[in-house]
């Protein structure tokens, strides 16, 4: 492995006493001295900062910039209006993920692709690579460009504090340049918790005088900064899907449960037709919850079984800070998706009861009535 | 803040505490160096009473949020009792990790004991450990 990459942030989390730890080519602060159970409540209840500058960047302008987001991805982002941001994936021809994406469109034609950090290198080539006949240039933007998160119930009166423009005109998923305590930065009423919040973008050159500006800003309300494990337990409940885990090159977005991103009649994107075939025919496996009955943390890679034959895999699974309760994301064969099914997960090969529970285990504060 | 290390116990590589007590019970639990590298402990698989182990078997599980570690019985011989509260407040092994124990198991063999390390020892050892 080659060596990790840095954030600009590194020397303020170690200072903070965070444990850091390798994750897609970066070291990243896991936990800080709080704890994760801590740092998932305060995000649930308050409001935690995350430094996720690992994420990349890719800024897409040029006449042709539109039309080849509908080429390479499977959203109709004609229907985005300037300053919306969306969530899709790229798939492969045969219909299984390359990644998944945060798409933005910016005013004057540009759009900004924000994709997963294992994947920079691959989505940047394999984009360039379907780049032919278009008039359009992607460029990454990942070195120059800071990503911070504040997710929270708090997190827009933490930022209000911090800017003259008035937050209740960005709306969720749709994102504004804003001045944050002077520093001219990219917000984004996006992100991956199950709660409101914001993504920030903005010069790495601000990152530690954003940071502390926002831990400062939200010391009266409960902020906290957390790592990596609160916020894999934060998207988990709120059933939201990670590369690596949930989707990679081995499954597809109709057994991830993903179709609904997919408009069928903008005309032919990359690995349209297979995923229609796995719509139209259904999908081999799917993604369910399960919530264990026997005592026992199902964790990734465990073996789901019925009535001791092997049938599928964990893909995340952990006690729920907010449910308390062992939970897990599974793919199972379609079948053995109805709520209630009785299934089992080998725990340290023991075969261990759960159940098929609905998803998502937590229901994000965006979806709530 | 400082990892704490009792001098009344004997330490094993795999980062058990072991207490003998009369009768030749060896009272088992987990230093404060592994549940603080564990961080936030959610679920403690217990063994069963009555079962015979040998010394070095894996004969439950610690598990946190990110990771789960096996515990080893340090002694050969029969669990006779197993720590009921941590299957519902699996959190005090953060809280007090040499005063909340696991299990306790009847030792056929103390001198098995003789392996461990003392507290002195596995501080040394654990500052050659990355954390």
């Amino acid at each position: 492995m080659s060596e990790l990459k840095r954030t600009a942030l590194y020397d303020v989390h170690v200072a903070m006493g965070a444990r850091m730890v390798p994750f897609a080519g970066w070291e990243m602060p896991v936990q800080y001295p709080t704890g994760p159970m801590a740092e998932h409540h305060a995000v649930r209840n308050a409001a935690g900062l995350f430094d996720i500058d690992h994420m990349g960047q890719l800024k897409l302008v040029g006449p042709d910039a539109e039309a080849f987001l509908q080429y390479v991805q499977p959203r109709d982002v004609s229907q985005m209006k300037v300053w919306d941001a969306e969530y899709s994936y790229l798939c492969y021809e045969d219909g299984t993920f390359v990644d998944d994406i945060f798409i933005y469109r910016l005013p004057d034609d540009e759009w900004m692709i924000v994709v997963n950090a294992a994947n920079r290198e691959k989505d940047l080539f394999w984009l360039d690579t379907h780049m032919v006949g278009f008039d359009a240039d992607l460029i990454d933007i990942s070195d120059p460009t800071y990503m911070l998160a504040l997710q929270g119930p708090k997190a827009q009166a933490i930022l209000q504090k911090l800017t003259d423009y008035d937050l209740d005109q960005v709306a969720f998923h749709t994102a504004a340049r804003i001045q944050v305590g002077g520093v001219d930065t990219l917000i984004g009423a996006t992100g991956y918790t199950g709660e409101y919040g914001y993504e920030f973008f903005f010069p790495e050159e601000k990152a530690i005088a954003m940071w502390e500006m926002l831990l400062d800003a939200g010391k009266e309300d409960g902020l906290l900064a957390c790592g990596l494990a609160a916020r894999d337990s934060l998207r988990f409940e709120a059933c939201l899907p990670l590369y690596g885990h949930e989707i990679h090159a081995e499954v597809e977005p109709i057994g991830a449960r993903l179709g609904w991103v997919c408009d069928w009649d903008k005309g032919p994107w990359i690995g349209r037709n297979a995923v229609l075939k796995t719509k139209l025919e259904k999908p081999k496996m799917l993604l369910v919850g399960l919530e264990m009955v026997d005592r026992g943390v199902p964790r990734e890679h465990y073996e789901v079984a019925k009535d001791g034959k092997v049938i599928g895999w964990v893909t995340t699974g952990m006690k729920s800070p907010t449910l308390n309760k062992f939970l897990a994301l599974a793919y199972v064969p379609r079948g053995y998706n109805k709520f209630g099914t009785e299934l089992e997960v080998i725990i340290r090969g023991k075969p261990k009861k759960a159940v098929v529970v609905k998803r998502p285990f937590y229901i994000p504060a965006y979806r709530r009535k | 803040m400082s990892l704490k290390y009792d001098p009344n116990l004997k330490y094993a590589k795999s980062d058990e505490w072991a207490r003998v007590e009369d009768d030749n019970i060896v009272v088992v639990g987990i230093s404060d160096y592994a549940q603080d590298a564990l961080s936030d402990i959610v679920y403690v698989e217990l063994p069963e009473v009555g079962t015979q182990v040998s010394a070095g078997e894996v004969v439950g599980a610690v598990e946190s949020v990110k990771a789960a570690a096996d515990i080893m019985s340090p002694v050969s011989g029969e669990i006779v009792e197993v720590n009921e509260e941590l299957n519902d407040s699996p959190e005090i092994l953060n809280e007090d990790p040499y005063g909340a124990w696991i299990f306790k198991v009847k030792a056929s063999d103390l001198s098995e004991l003789d392996a461990l390390m003392t507290a002195e020892e596995y501080e040394a050892y654990n500052a050659t450990r990355e954390h």
